[in-house]
């Protein structure tokens, strides 16, 4: 029997990557990174900025996101996010730039203490990139 | 009758404008396509994003404290209304058909006596609005810079929204746009996005209970803002290619118009210049005669 299930993670502006042959994906849970394997139970949770890892059998790919919603149903692992960005694509200038963003908007008094903590997770992720 | 010289010069100024209108048909065309492309791209993302809200929903164990954006404030007074339109003219009737829809529900609101805001998207609908409703408009949001409707400024519009539903600002929130159906058809929508109206759809009642993590109400509550500004997303994507769709179609016509436009003139043209010559004949033979 296969062990492989699909994949598919949506943006907003399109549908941006669909797999069929995926092993495993480690995905940066809110609650702690959580591992999906086939057959896992439905479950619907949302990610904190981190680093999404896809094991398929067509090669390994990493992604950087910083939310998202996942739903897990039936082998279908559907993963919406607004900003997602592979992470060979991700070079220093850019990461910079969001690191930069990150860090003004940590610098702002009137978040409150959930944004805070995401925004936090946001700057660790990013400077443990480097 | 006008002298040959100026029909030409008519002739001439409206094969020009026919030149303009058939240049900005072309290029809504292809903006279309392009729009259109991205407004298909975009649909899984909100229909994902409503599957999942469904779902949490129904599972849902207490209603009374469900999050705000689901079950509204409680109160029905006061209305906000986003009324999305486009940053340029010359489309038709795409803006003033959102601005009949929009205006016909604040009068009935009106009428029933609820507080008005509003906030217009796109300068067109604040051009439009600012006259009879100015001192309802709390804000104008303009996104002329950026080429493309993006997801970044439908965050921002949506991150205003919630922001004043926060702030008890208002109670009920519409959007107004238009959906596009084809080139031709464009249809002016009104929704309603918070509260949230969630059909019980009939076919998609999913028996399969999920795991949630962490539980359903702070899930809900951190997906609800996000669907807000996913709604708000897709109406500017529906927007958009209703505009260039309209655009299209009004610059199409202008295009025929200015086609029968010239055909006439031409012909009016050609006949005073045979009057002419008749003319001019007819004094020389009558001269001739004369000798």
């Amino acid at each position: 029997m296969s062990e492989e299930f699909k994949i598919e993670i949506v943006n907003p502006e399109k549908s941006f990557l669909v797999k069929d042959d995926v092993l495993e994906v480690v995905i940066p849970a809110f609650e702690g990174e959580m591992g999906i394997l086939k057959d896992h139970i439905s479950i619907i949770s949302f990610l904190k900025p981190g680093i999404l890892k896809i094991l398929s059998k067509s090669g390994d790919e990493s992604f950087y996101v910083e939310d998202g919603i996942v739903e897990f149903k039936n082998n279908n692992l559907s993963i919406l996010t607004s900003t997602i960005y592979k992470l060979t694509d991700l070079d220093k200038s850019k990461q910079q730039n969001l690191l930069k963003l990150a860090e003004e908007e940590a610098n702002k008094q009137d978040i409150n203490d959930q944004s805070r903590y995401l925004i936090d997770q946001k700057i660790d992720v990013l400077k443990s990139l480097n | 009758m006008a002298s040959l010289d100026d029909l030409k010069k008519r002739i001439a100024s409206v094969k020009s404008t026919q030149k303009i209108t058939k240049a900005m048909k072309m290029v809504a065309a292809a903006k279309l396509r392009r729009a259109q492309e991205s407004a298909e791209k975009g649909r899984p993302y909100s229909e994902k994003m409503n599957n999942i809200i469904l779902n949490l929903s129904s599972g849902i164990s207490d209603k009374e404290n469900a999050p705000k954006l689901l079950s509204g404030s409680g109160n029905d007074k006061v209305h906000l209304c986003v009324v999305m339109t486009s940053d340029r003219g010359l489309c038709g009737g795409f803006n003033s058909n959102i601005i009949k829809k929009a205006k016909n529900y604040f009068a009935k609101l009106a009428k029933d006596g609820k507080e008005l805001k509003i906030i217009t998207v796109g300068s067109k609908g604040n051009d439009q609005l600012k006259r009879a409703y100015g001192d309802k408009i709390i804000a104008n949001i303009s996104f002329k810079e950026s080429k493309h409707a993006n997801y970044f400024d439908a965050d921002k519009v949506g991150k205003m929204v919630i922001e004043k539903f926060g702030a008890e600002e208002f109670d009920v929130c519409t959007i107004f746009y238009n959906q596009f159906k084809n080139v031709i058809t464009q249809i002016p929508q009104a929704q309603q996005i918070i509260p949230l109206n969630v059909e019980n759809s009939e076919e998609e009642k999913s028996e399969d209970r999920y795991e949630f993590e962490p539980d359903e109400d702070e899930i809900l509550s951190n997906l609800l803002p996000k669907n807000i500004s996913t709604q708000i997303f897709k109406a500017m994507l529906e927007n958009s290619a209703s505009e260039q769709g309209s655009r299209m179609s009004a610059m199409d016509n202008a295009t025929r118009n200015a086609g029968e436009m010239v055909d006439k003139l031409t012909i009016e043209y050609n006949r005073s210049r045979q009057a002419a010559i008749t003319k001019e004949l007819i004094e020389i033979i009558s001269g001739a005669e004369s000798l």
